[in-house]
């Protein structure tokens, strides 16, 4: 366990004004043990099921219908190989990179741009083009999908990956624009004007000087993008319905959903696991820029 | 693309007054603005915006998505909708869902990330309990997994006979739940349900509140605490009333997120559960548009899901008006 890593947490205060006093009262020391209490039992519920999950990925359907707790006699990888190859897990993660990774570049570019033309040019209707562009942030996607099927049909996108991809891109503009919109307005305006001084123009003042100076603002929404893409469920099952194009999260449910008993559990367990290690992995690495940029886009 | 013309004559000239430079005309210019604002915005209308419209209207005609021609039919497809027993009561499922889930994630997360903020001891400076930043870690977890997975897991855990519940329950002498049927029971049902959605989004509002709390001035928990306000007080007298908006933001979300829930209810009860006791209105609509071809119904149970979502909204900003009104008044 890492806790000592992790602690200890920051406190409002600035660090180090006052010493902590060596002697706590009994009734201090009992709130903060019922707190812990509470705490490493939330810690359990979180945790568990996960590790529960991944300790079942490495056992046989008989030692999972034996017993749920009882570890694996020996770790063995066949459940991996199993879902990645006969459940079809394995194309689902291709396609599922090949959807996600389209979608980011594009939400990313077109979002920046966007954003970047909203937050630094003063025109009648910007306004106006920036609420609606939030508004999309509200909006229940349920209502939309049944044109939505029918207007990619009408353009030939419908059940193909590039389709998806466009679809998933312009679904995350709205949370895209609405999160870099004041990050550029917060750029210091004498950059832009000193580099349009020395004959840049307009393409390239935003290519050579704002992307570079945006570049945490940038990354920390690609990180909330790919982790929003990657979970995308109802689009997907609306839109993509050839089995061969599935990406993860609806192959994982189609592949749960088989007919009863037959399931194999083991494999399923496994195909869990490979599904979130992705996300977990992006995380863990990123989580402290991540958590703190939520704060950000929700004091606006 | 009248906006993207009219925004570049404005382009050149940021300040307010109307200095219409038709020399900065550039190719430079017009080419930037076409590509930054318009390419972005065509996708958005086209993709997003156009089929919110499309629903409404579609809602309106018998449309079954072969023929061309569209039948208006009024608001046939409401009744038919508010008829069937069926929708009626994943309405009713659903608005059970957008009660209770959004009152009890936030309340969670508003005690679990005062906790570690401002929970711990109460002698030196306001700070969280120890290990804080280790439980926020954690519990911001479930929120990345995709909930699809998390689905598929809680329903392993739920599993009667070889699930981890039933086996922790049983291994510490509740016999009873052998081989219980939380997702199949209609009594356990929905509150599983409920339970595992929970688990996925506490995390997230834990963290927002997290941040919220920590742009609070200090001093004003060390004032109340110099007057002798128990950890309770201080919760609901000063935590509550200062993170408002936050609150208020974050039910509407919840709220959304709990109008949703389809891709949970696909995990863990796709076909409505036992008795439909689980069944929600993203369900059926989704049944009757990709299962049954009834588009023309399915977009007025869209737009009745919406409304809802609307309603809800109205409600909290109602509720914080009135509250509100309350406390600046006392104050």
């Amino acid at each position: 366990m890492t806790i000592e890593a992790a602690a200890p947490a920051p406190a409002l205060a600035p660090a180090g004004t006052s010493p902590r006093r060596r002697s706590v009262p009994p009734r201090e020391r009992a709130v903060g043990g019922v707190s812990q209490v509470v705490l490493v039992a939330g810690v359990i519920v979180v945790a568990l099921p996960f590790l529960w999950t991944v300790m079942s990925s490495f056992k046989t359907s008989r030692e999972i219908f034996a017993s749920p707790f009882a570890p694996p006699t020996q770790l063995n990888f066949v459940n991996y190989v199993n879902a990645w190859t006969q459940a079809g897990i394995g194309t689902f993660f291709v396609n599922t990179l090949i959807v996600v990774g389209g979608a980011l570049v594009l939400t990313m570019v077109l979002g920046a741009m966007c954003a970047y033309y909203l937050a630094r040019f003063e025109f009648r209707g910007n306004r106006v083009i920036y609420w609606l562009m939030v508004a999309g942030l509200t909006f229940p996607i349920f209502l939309a999908i049944v044109p939505l099927f029918f207007i990619l049909k009408g353009i030939g996108l419908l059940g193909t990956l590039p389709g998806l991809a466009i679809t998933y891109a312009a679904f995350a503009l709205p949370f895209t624009v609405f999160f870099l919109v004041p990050f550029f307005k917060e750029l210091p305006r004498s950059v832009t004007e000193a580099a349009q001084i020395d004959g840049a123009g307009e393409w390239r003042t935003f290519f050579s000087v704002m992307v570079p100076m945006a570049m945490p603002g940038l990354s920390t929404v690609a990180i909330l993008n790919f982790v929003g893409l990657w979970n995308q469920f109802l689009l997907p099952v609306a839109l993509n319905t050839d089995s061969h194009k599935y990406v993860l999260t609806q192959g994982m449910a189609s592949f749960a959903s088989q007919a009863g008993y037959s399931i194999d559990f083991g494999a399923l367990f496994a195909a869990v696991v490979m599904t979130v290690l992705p996300v977990l992995i992006v995380y863990l690495v990123f989580q402290r820029a991540l958590s703190g940029s939520i704060a950000i886009g929700t004091d606006k | 693309m009248t906006t993207a013309t009219r925004s570049l004559v404005a382009a050149g000239a940021p300040g307010r007054g109307a200095r219409w430079r038709r020399k900065h005309l550039t190719f430079d210019k017009v080419s930037f603005a076409v590509v930054f604002l318009g390419v972005p915005l065509v996708l958005y209308v086209v993709l997003v915006l156009s089929p919110f419209v499309q629903a409404v209207v579609y809602s309106l005609t018998s449309w079954t998505g072969f023929d061309t021609s569209m039948t208006f039919v009024g608001l046939a497809n409401y009744v038919n909708a508010f008829t069937d027993p069926t929708f009626q009561l994943a309405v009713r499922n659903s608005v059970e869902l957008v009660i209770v889930l959004p009152i009890v994630v936030i309340a969670l997360a508003l005690a679990l990330a005062s906790l570690v903020t401002i929970g711990g001891p109460s002698n030196g400076q306001v700070r969280g309990v120890r290990f804080g930043e280790f439980y926020r870690i954690v519990f911001f977890f479930p929120y990345i997994i995709p909930a699809i997975a998390t689905g598929i897991m809680w329903n392993q855990v739920f599993d009667p006979s070889n699930g981890l519940l039933n086996g922790v329950l049983t291994s510490v002498g509740l016999k009873g739940f052998a081989s219980y049927p939380w997702l199949g029971d209609t009594r356990t049902a929905m509150v599983s349900t409920m339970f595992v959605m929970a688990w996925a989004s506490v995390g997230f509002y834990m963290v927002i509140f997290v941040a919220a709390i920590k742009a609070l001035p200090a001093e004003i928990y060390e004032a109340a605490r110099l007057d002798g306000a128990s950890r309770l007080r201080i919760a609901l007298r000063i935590t509550v009333p200062m993170l408002r908006s936050s609150i208020r933001t974050s039910l509407i979300y919840t709220g959304i997120f709990a109008l949703d829930a389809f891709v949970f209810m696909s995990a863990l009860n796709p076909g409505g559960g036992p008795d439909d006791s689980t069944l929600v209105i993203s369900q059926e609509l989704f049944k009757s548009a990709f299962t049954k071809g009834q588009f023309g119904l399915a977009c007025a149970m869209g737009v009745v899901l919406a409304g809802i979502t609307l309603l809800f909204a109205a409600i909290v900003f109602l509720v914080d008006r009135i509250t509100g009104g309350r406390e600046t008044a006392g104050e």
